[in-house]
C-alpha cells in the first residue's frame, strides 16, 4: 500500500462493508495534540488520539474530563476499612468470642493491621477492575485494528481517529480537516455492515452458561456431602495426626505369631514402676488396709517435719488453707466470683480426716479424691509422706486442750 | 504485519527522528521475547530447573515424613524455614519501592529497571509464600488462616500478628500482581502487534485485553497508576513492618524490641536493591540493554545501598545499645551471646556483609564494574540472610530457662528447600525474561526527550 491509496478502505474485504471512521497518522507527539486540538475546536466529540505511550498535554486539547476514578477507589477503600472491621468485630468478639487471657473481646489497636491491609486490597482492587471498566476493557477487537499501520500504534505510530458516527462527520471535509492539521497519512476504516459479524460469536453465549453449570457441579457435590450423612468412615488425602503407623495395645497386629499387639514383658527386663513393690511406702497400703502408723521408711525427724510444712504450704495451702481449715485462696476466688466450692477442712475435730488413716491421706495425696486432683506426679512419694506428718501435726495444733499443753506455758 | 509501512515515517524531519528513537526502544526490548531463544537462556534454564527439581523433592519429603525432616526441634521451631520466609519477603520490596516509591519522587530512572524488579518481587512473594504454609506442619490445612464458615464454627483470631501476616502478604501479593501486570499491559500489545507466529498473537493479544493506546483511556490509566503507586507505598511498608511484628510482639529477648519495624523494612529494601543488582547487572548485558539499564541506573541502585546499609549497621548498633542500657538482664544476655557466643560467626558474617560490604559502593570504580558489583551485591544478600538466621536462631538458642537452650543444624531437607526456593525464584525469573516485555516500553519513551518534541505549536 502507499501514501495515496487513501479512498480505498483499507483491511476490508470489499464486500459489504460500512465506514466506521477516519485514522490520520502524525509523527510527533506534539503534531498529534496540535491536531486533536484543532479537531476539538472543529466541534468534532467521537474522536479519540492513539499513541505508543501517554501523551502530555493531549487531554487538555481533547478537551478530556478528569476522570471520577480517585472517588470510586476512595469509596472502595473506605469499604474495605468498614468491611475488614466489621468481619473481625463479628467473627472474634461477637460470634465467636476469643478469650485471650481474660482481655477484653474487642480491642482496636490489635485489629488495626488487618483493617489496614483490607483497607488497601479494597482500594487496589477498585483501582484495578474499576480503570479496566471505565475503560471498557477487554475489547480484543477494534475496528481500526483492521489497518495494518495502526499496529504502530504500540510502537512509533501517533494517530488521531474520527468516527463516522461523529455529528460534524463529513467524509471528504473531514479528510481536509486532517490533513490541514498536519497528518502524514489518513485512511478510511471500514468494518462489515453485518452487526452479526461485529458481536461476539453466537456460540460463545452457548459455551458460557454451559461453563458455568459444569463448574457449579463440584460445589453442588460438597453441598449434598454436607447435608447427607453416610456411615462411612471420611476421605483422608492426608491423614490425621491419630493415624501412625504403629500399633495400639489390647489392638490385633499380624505381624506377631499370636496376633496381639500386646507383648508380655520379656526375660530379665524390668517395667516402670515394677521395682515399686512396697505397699505400704508407696501405696499406704498394709494387709490390703489402710496403714494407720508410717512406713518403715519414713523416720519421723524435726527436719522431715518442716520438709513437710514447706511442701504444704506449697501445693496443698491454695486450697485447704496454711492451717488446714479450707479457706486457701482459691475458694476464696471462687466465692467471689459467685460460686460454691470449698476445699475439705482438714483439721476441724468433726471432719473425717482427722480420723482418716495416714495410708488414706497419702493415697488422697497421690491419686485425688472426687474434685481434688491426685499430686503423683508433682510430689515425690517421700515429701508425700512429710506432708502427711504436717497434716498430722496441724490437726493436733488446731485442736489442742489445755492439758496437752508443755508445762510453763500459759492459754491466753 | 507491523513494518509494512515504513514509509509514511521517513523524510519528515524532526518527525522522522523522533519516530526512529521510539521505534528503537520497541525494537530492543520486542526482540528479546519475540525472537529465537537466546544460546546463554537454555543452561541457565536448566539449572533453574534442577533447583526447582529439589524443591518439589524437598517438599513431597517433608509432606509426607513430616517437620521432623528438618533441623527444627523444640527450642528452634523458627528455624530456616522462617529465616527463608523474612528473606524471600524482603527481596520483593525492592521491587515495590522501585516501582511505587520511586515513582511518586518522579525518579526517572527507575523506569528502566521497575518491571523487572516488579517481576522480581512477585517471584520473591512465591518463594517466600512457601515457607510459612510448610511451617504450619500440617500445610493441607493451611486454607484454615483464611476466615470462612466451618464445622468447628471457629474463627481465626485477627488479634495474632501471624493472622496479619497472612492479611499484609496477601494484600502485598494481590497488589504486586495486578500493579505488575497493569503496567505491562500497553508493552504486551506491543508484542501482539510485532509478534508474527499466530500462538503469538493470540496468546499476547488475550492478554494485552485489546489495548489500543487510546488518549481516553491512557488518561485513566495513569490516574490508576498513580493511585496504585500511592497504595503500594504505605503497603510495602506495612508488610515488614507486620513481619517484623511476628517477632516484636513476642516477649522474647531479642525479639521485643520497638526498633523492628523500621530496621526490617531498612533491611528489606536493602536486600531487595541487592538483589535487583544482581539480575540487572547480567540481565542488561545479555539482552544487549545497556543503553536503557545505563551504568548511572546501577551506580543510583549502589548508592541507595550505601544508605540503606549504614541504617542498617545503625539499627545494629541501636539494638545493642538498648540492650545494654536497659538494664534488663536477660536481653543484655542474650545479645552477648548473639556477639560471643556460639553463633558468633554467623553475627560476624551478618555485619560484615550488611555494615562493611557495601562501604566499597563509595567508590566509583565499585559501582562501575559489573563484575565487583554482582560480587558485593552477593554478598550483601549473604548478609541479609544471615541478618534474618541471627534474629531467630541466636535469640532462640539462649531462652529463659537451661531447659529451652539449644544448638540448631540443619539438615539436607532444610538445604534442599531452600536451593529449591531459589530454583523457583530463577525459574520464573528466567520465563519472565524470554516471554515478557523486561523493559516498561512505554514509559522509556515517555520519559525520552523526543517524546517533548514539537510540543511548542500551541
Ligand atoms: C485445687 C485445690 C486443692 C488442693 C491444691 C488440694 N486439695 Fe485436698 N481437697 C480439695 C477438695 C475440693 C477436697 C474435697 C474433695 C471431695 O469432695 O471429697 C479435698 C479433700 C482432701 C482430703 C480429704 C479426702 C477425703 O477422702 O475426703 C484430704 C486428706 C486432702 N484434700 C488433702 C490434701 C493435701 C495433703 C493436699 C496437698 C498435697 C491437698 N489436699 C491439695 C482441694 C484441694
Amino acid at each position: 500500500m502507499s501514501t495515496t491509496d487513501d479512498d480505498k478502505p483499507n483491511g476490508g474485504n470489499g464486500t459489504d462493508e460500512e465506514l466506521h471512521g477516519l485514522l490520520a497518522e502524525f509523527d510527533t507527539p506534539g503534531a498529534l495534540i496540535a491536531a486533536a486540538r484543532k479537531v476539538k475546536n472543529a466541534g468534532y466529540t467521537e474522536f479519540d488520539c492513539y499513541s505508543p505511550f501517554p501523551v502530555h498535554g493531549i487531554d487538555a486539547a481533547m478537551g478530556i474530563k478528569a476522570t471520577k476514578l480517585p472517588w470510586v477507589v476512595f469509596l472502595g477503600g473506605l469499604s474495605g476499612l468498614f468491611l475488614g472491621t466489621l468481619m473481625q468485630w463479628w467473627m472474634n468478639a461477637y460470634d465467636w468470642p476469643w478469650n485471650v487471657a481474660g482481655k477484653p473481646t474487642w480491642s482496636i489497636p490489635a485489629n488495626v493491621p488487618i483493617s489496614y491491609e483490607t483497607t488497601i486490597l479494597l482500594s487496589v482492587l477498585t483501582t484495578f477492575f474499576g480503570m479496566w471498566a471505565a475503560n471498557k476493557l477487554p475489547q480484543v477487537w477494534h475496528p481500526f485494528f483492521r489497518l495494518d499501520r495502526f499496529a504502530r500504534v504500540t510502537d512509533d505510530g501517533f494517530f488521531l481517529g474520527i468516527e463516522a458516527g461523529d455529528k460534524r462527520f463529513e467524509l471528504e471535509q473531514t479528510k481536509q480537516l486532517l490533513v490541514a492539521a498536519g497528518a502524514s497519512h489518513v485512511e478510511e476504516c471500514s468494518v462489515d455492515a453485518r452487526p452479526a459479524a461485529r458481536s461476539v460469536p453466537r456460540w460463545i453465549w452457548a459455551v458460557m452458561p454451559i461453563m458455568t453449570m459444569l463448574a457449579l457441579i463440584p460445589i453442588a457435590l460438597v453441598y449434598k456431602a454436607r447435608a447427607t450423612k453416610s456411615p462411612d468412615p471420611h476421605y483422608h488425602i492426608f491423614s490425621d495426626m491419630d493415624f501412625q503407623p504403629k500399633a495400639k495395645s489390647d489392638q490385633p497386629f499380624a505381624e506377631f505369631a499370636d496376633g496381639r499387639a500386646n507383648r508380655a514383658q520379656a526375660g530379665g527386663t524390668v517395667a516402670r514402676g515394677q521395682l515399686k513393690a512396697d505397699d505400704g511406702y508407696y501405696r499406704g497400703l498394709g494387709n490390703g488396709q489402710w496403714l494407720s502408723g508410717l512406713p518403715a521408711q519414713v523416720e519421723v525427724t524435726p527436719a522431715l517435719l518442716d520438709r513437710g510444712q514447706e511442701r504444704y504450704n506449697i501445693y496443698c495451702a491454695p486450697c485447704h488453707g496454711f492451717d488446714g481449715a479450707g479457706h486457701g485462696i482459691v475458694p476464696e476466688r471462687v466465692a467471689m466470683l459467685g460460686g460454691a466450692w470449698e476445699a475439705r477442712n482438714l483439721v476441724e475435730r468433726s471432719s473425717a480426716v482427722i480420723k482418716m488413716p495416714n495410708g488414706q491421706i497419702f493415697n488422697t495425696i497421690s491419686n485425688g479424691n472426687n474434685t481434688m486432683m491426685g499430686y503423683a506426679s508433682q510430689i515425690p512419694v517421700e515429701d508425700r509422706w512429710a506432708i502427711v506428718l504436717y497434716v498430722r501435726a496441724l490437726q493436733r495444733s488446731q485442736n489442742a486442750v489445755e492439758s496437752e499443753l508443755p508445762p510453763g506455758s500459759e492459754v491466753r | 504485519m507491523a513494518t509494512s509501512s515504513n514509509e509514511a515515517a521517513d523524510g519528515h524531519g524532526e518527525g522522522g527522528e523522533a519516530r526512529k528513537v521510539f521505534r528503537g526502544i520497541t525494537d530492543d526490548v520486542a526482540k528479546i521475547a519475540l525472537s529465537p531463544t537466546p544460546k546463554w537462556w537454555y543452561p541457565a534454564f536448566a539449572v533453574s530447573n534442577l533447583m526447582l527439581l529439589c524443591l518439589v523433592v524437598a517438599l513431597y519429603h517433608l509432606f509426607t515424613t513430616g517437620i521432623g525432616v528438618w533441623g527444627n526441634n523444640n527450642i528452634q521451631g523458627w528455624a530456616w524455614d522462617i529465616t527463608n520466609f523474612v528473606f524471600w519477603i524482603g527481596i520483593g520490596h525492592a521491587g515495590t519501592l522501585i516501582s511505587a516509591v520511586l515513582y511518586l519522587f518522579r525518579q526517572e530512572w527507575r523506569t528502566s529497571i521497575n518491571r523487572s524488579a516488579e517481576a522480581m518481587t512477585i517471584f520473591a512473594v512465591a518463594a517466600a509464600g512457601i515457607f510459612p504454609i510448610i511451617h504450619t506442619g500440617r500445610p493441607w490445612f493451611a486454607w484454615w488462616l483464611i476466615p470462612h464458615p466451618n464445622d468447628m464454627g471457629m474463627w481465626p483470631q485477627f488479634r495474632s500478628p501471624l493472622m496479619w501476616d497472612v492479611f499484609a502478604i496477601s494484600t502485598y501479593a494481590t497488589t504486586s500482581i495486578l500493579f505488575w501486570y497493569m503496567g505491562m499491559v500497553p508493552d504486551i500489545a506491543t508484542l501482539r502487534d510485532r509478534a508474527k507466529e499466530k500462538w503469538k498473537q493470540i496468546g499476547y493479544g488475550l492478554l494485552a485485553l485489546g489495548w489500543r493506546g487510546s488518549a481516553r483511556q491512557w488518561h485513566r490509566y495513569e490516574r490508576a497508576y498513580l493511585i496504585l503507586a500511592a497504595l503500594s507505598t504505605p503497603l510495602v511498608l506495612s508488610v515488614h513492618s507486620v513481619v517484623s511484628f511476628d517477632f516484636a510482639t513476642s516477649q522474647n529477648p531479642g525479639w521485643h524490641t520497638t526498633i523492628f519495624p523500621p530496621y526490617f523494612v531498612a533491611g528489606a529494601i536493602f536486600s531487595g536493591f541487592a538483589m535487583v543488582a544482581t539480575l540487572l547487572v547480567p540481565l542488561r548485558y545479555l539482552c544487549n540493554l545497556k543503553h536503557i539499564i545505563k551504568e548511572s541506573h546501577i551506580e543510583a541502585m549502589c548508592k541507595i545501598m550505601i544508605a540503606t546499609g549504614l541504617m542498617v549497621g545503625g539499627a545494629y548498633s541501636i539494638e545493642l545499645f538498648v540492650a545494654w542500657y536497659s538494664g534488663n538482664a536477660g536481653e543484655w544476655f542474650t545479645f552477648r551471646n548473639r556477639i560471643l557466643g556460639e553463633y558468633s560467626w554467623a553475627y560476624f558474617m551478618m555485619v560484615s556483609c550488611n555494615v562493611l560490604v557495601p562501604q566499597f559502593f563509595w567508590f566509583k570504580k565499585c559501582r562501575t564494574n559489573p563484575w565487583i558489583v554482582v560480587g558485593l551485591c552477593i554478598l550483601i544478600n549473604v548478609g541479609m540472610w544471615f541478618e534474618r538466621f541471627v534474629i531467630i536462631a541466636t535469640s532462640l538458642a539462649r531462652q529463659g530457662v537451661p531447659g529451652m537452650w539449644g544448638y540448631f543444624s540443619p539438615t539436607r531437607w532444610d538445604l534442599l528447600t531452600m536451593i529449591g526456593s531459589f530454583g523457583l525464584f530463577f525459574t520464573l525469573f528466567l520465563l519472565f525474561v524470554r516471554f515478557l516485555p523486561v523493559i516498561a516500553i512505554a514509559e522509556v519513551k515517555a520519559v525520552t526527550p523526543e517524546a517533548h518534541a514539537g510540543k511548542d505549536h500551541h
